[in-house]
């Protein structure tokens, strides 16, 4: 299963941001935060969310193979990163975070919390026939 | 300390020195954050006498307790200053994402003074504070600055804004955020020009300290489902503050043609439905808030196309209904227009319809406004807009706000000058409204509905949440006038104290006063996130306390200040209502003194709205006993 986005019920409230960092990182820190929100103002005038599709395009590209598919999530290995930060760079949605104070990248690992959270609808999973490709 | 962020940022633009202090333990336990930091460091700190241009005054940020944390709509920033509106007391909030990422830098408070040499703009990057110039940007308009600031600085960073009217401290210009939200009133956007202060920008990425984050992170999860559980979460959500045009317009209380009359007939031209069926691109919400009222959308007319938040109520009330603009179309521009150039459209709309009802009298002439100007037309509207924002021609006399103008003017237009204290009124007729009228009249920043919001009581004899007073369908019919009584004053101090709380907290109100959302709720979030256990009863003792704080600010401030600044413009006491549900009502002159008489009896304060010894006292404030005894006004 992967997290899929639908954009038009997203209203920028940044909720599922805030609940990410806090079951993450038990921090109330929305720069903690594993997806982000694209306030596409005065023009367009709509919201994106950019959520990891798990496409494993970090994985593919990090030169110690620290990051690994484990029940359907990338997860990045401590032991084994070395914090080159290749994979922020590569990662086509931009949603490999490099956070202040940490030496190794982070990235979603698929709890669903985002998704539990919204008042909107806005974050479901691809089962959901409501919801868009990432 | 949990829940606050700790530091209180000071930036002197005039000696160019940034300083941070540790939010002080007493500051927090009498007056809790928001609005109850921004009257203690106002009566304080600010020397007696002052212009609210003087660098000395201050410009004050201020988030609360709850700001930033996981619960609905937690985006509250409260901006406060001695306002160029009124020369009293004067704080304005904004939602959006402003006041959150002001606490995940680190700082509860930035109090701002001084004056920038040049045009600047403040940085702030966690500890990364610095003064930066701006001289490229001023002049710009709010919604491109913003627009070019975050191009220049990043997506992530949060800012603030000023207009060319605030740059030439137009008294009602506002501070802009989130391309389209406002600290609107009272003048707060032209302090910051007149400290050559374009915006504020701030990135945070440090963690807000929770006492009890398991628990107080169940407790917002449950809030949300609760409110989204509400009939009004599905009910009054979609429409949002537009939504309640119509039952405005039912009841007759929608002011029309500079409070001439209170009803228009093209209402449903310009309700919550147009906003969504003609403008609405997308839901916009604050900061954790599950119930956006914020509508953006695009408009075209024949004056041109823009993208635009709103218009929420009080614009389609003050454009769609005191200047009279037919089509939501109309009035959605006009609102682009005072978005970009900066301006209040509540303030604006007053002193548009009062301009407009000038020259019908033949007060104000073609040759002194530049052209002929008129009701329901959108050309003149934007023309006044401009000529306010730079204080060209007419629009100099007009930027000074709707009592200096009518003052300079005369001839009998001070009478149809609709505001109080020197803020104009926002969008609620109260000729058969008595308490409603009261809660205008004794709101510590002049006529501003914010302040309390008691309209239910006059229409339905009750408080009633929003939604639930306006779900249905209303015939029009004449209303019976209302009994003016005692009752008034007990809701007016009640609402006045529930709202003044939300401010302290830093959270909006909405999904209490339109959908119900229990308050008690906000003091169980509180007690877990601050780790001190208080009842909602508890919390609201530092609201009394706020309220005869900012009341002695303005009788401090104010030379004569008392009972004669509580009044309204003789329009609203000597002319009946000329049409709608509410014809041929009135509440005469001696009916108002008793209202704000039996009010300033519950709030303890003398017969001329004085605040006595006894009161000040009882309320933890024996520092403004000292100070009033010092200076002879006790």
């Amino acid at each position: 299963m992967e997290l899929k986005a639908n954009h038009k019920n997203c209203s920028g409230c940044s909720t599922c941001r805030l609940a990410c960092a806090i079951e993450n990182f038990a921090e109330v820190n929305v720069s903690k935060s594993l997806l982000r929100i694209e306030a596409r103002f005065p023009a367009p005038g709509d919201y994106r969310i950019h959520l990891c599709d798990q496409c494993g395009v970090c994985a593919d590209n990090c030169p110690e193979d620290a990051i690994q598919l484990q029940q359907g999530a990338y997860i990045v290995d401590p032991e084994t990163c070395t914090g080159c930060m290749i994979c922020v760079e590569v990662c086509p949605y931009d949603v490999m975070f490099a956070h202040k104070n940490s030496d190794i990248p982070v990235k979603c690992n698929l709890c669903g919390e985002c998704a539990r959270v919204c008042p909107r609808n806005a974050i479901g999973w691809d089962t959901d026939p409501e919801s868009e490709v990432a | 300390m949990f829940g606050y962020a700790g530091s209180i940022l000071q930036v002197d633009l005039s000696h160019e020195t940034v300083s941070r202090e540790p939010l002080p333990d007493v500051l927090v336990k009498d007056f809790i954050g928001g609005r109850g930091f921004v009257a203690k460091m106002l009566y304080d700190e600010i020397p007696r006498g002052i212009g609210p241009y003087d660098p000395q005054n201050m410009l004050i940020v201020a988030t609360g307790p709850l700001t930033g944390h996981f619960l609905p709509a937690s985006g509250k920033t409260h901006f406060g200053t001695k306002s160029p509106a009124t020369g009293g007391y004067a704080d304005s909030n904004m939602g959006g994402h402003f006041g959150p990422h002001l606490k995940y830098a680190g700082y509860d408070v930035l109090v701002i003074t001084g004056k920038a040499q040049r045009p600047s703009y403040l940085f702030i990057d966690d500890d990364n504070v610095e003064i930066r110039p701006a001289v490229e940007y001023w002049g710009q308009g709010a919604i491109r600055a913003e627009k070019n600031f975050k191009d220049h600085l990043g997506e992530d960073y949060q800012v603030v804004t000023i207009g060319p009217a605030g740059e030439n401290r137009v008294r009602y210009a506002c501070i802009s955020h989130d391309f389209g939200r406002q600290a609107g009133r009272t003048g707060v956007g032209a302090v910051m020009g007149s400290k050559n202060l374009k915006a504020i920008a701030v990135r945070g990425s440090q963690s807000i300290p929770v006492a009890d984050l398991k628990a107080a992170y169940a407790k917002g999860k449950e809030a949300y489902q609760k409110v989204m559980a509400k009939p009004g979460f599905d009910g009054w959500t979609p429409e949002g503050t537009a939504g309640i045009t119509n039952w405005t317009n039912e009841v007759g209380v929608f002011p029309t043609r500079n409070f001439q009359t209170s009803h228009a007939a093209h209402y449903k031209n310009i309700n919550g439905k147009a906003v969504l069926e003609r403008l609405k691109i997308t839901d916009k919400g604050c900061f954790g808030c599950p119930t956006p009222c914020g509508k953006y959308g695009h408009v075209r007319t024949s004056s041109g196309s823009a993208y635009v938040e709103g218009p929420e109520y009080e614009t389609i009330a003050l454009f769609g209904g005191n200047c009279v603009l037919k089509t939501i179309e109309e009035v959605a521009y006009a609102n682009y227009v005072c978005d970009e150039l900066g301006i209040d459209t509540i303030s604006a709309g007053v002193v548009l319809g009062w301009a407009i009802e000038c020259y019908q009298k033949g007060i104000l002439s073609r040759d002194e406004i530049g052209r002929e100007i008129d009701f329901s037309d959108l050309d003149s509207i934007v023309y006044l807009l401009d000529k306010i924002a730079g204080r060209e021609g007419i629009g100099d006399l007009l930027a000074e706000g709707v009592k200096i103008a009518a003052e300079k003017t005369g001839n009998g237009s001070e009478r149809f000058a609709i505001q109080v204290k020197g803020l104009e009124w926002s969008g609620y007729e109260c000729r058969n409204a008595p308490s409603m009228m009261l809660a205008y009249l004794t709101a510590d920043v002049g006529a501003h509905h914010n302040r309390a919001w008691v309209l239910g009581h006059d229409i339905a004899g009750a408080w009633t949440n929003v939604h639930d007073l306006i779900a249905s369908e209303t015939e029009i019919e004449p209303q019976p006038k209302a009994v003016v009584s005692e009752r008034s004053a007990e809701y007016v101090i009640a609402s006045q104290h529930k709202r003044s709380l939300f401010d302290a907290l830093g959270n909006c109100r909405l999904q209490m006063m339109e959908l119900g959302f229990e308050e008690e709720h906000y003091a169980e979030l509180y007690s877990l996130i601050t780790g001190v256990t208080k009842t909602w009863a508890d919390l609201l003792t530092v609201s009394e306390r706020i309220w005869h704080l900012t009341r002695a600010f303005s009788i401090r401030e104010i030379d004569g200040f008392g009972r004669h600044f509580d009044l309204p413009p003789a329009r609203l006491t000597e002319e009946p209502i000329a049409d709608g549900p509410n014809q041929g009502h009135v509440i005469p002159a001696a009916d108002i003194h008793d209202l704000l008489s039996w009010y300033y009896t519950a709030r303890g304060w003398n017969e001329n709205g004085i605040p006595t010894k006894e009161t000040l006292l009882n309320n933890g404030l024996p520092e403004v006993v000292a100070d009033f005894e010092a200076r002879g006004l006790l």
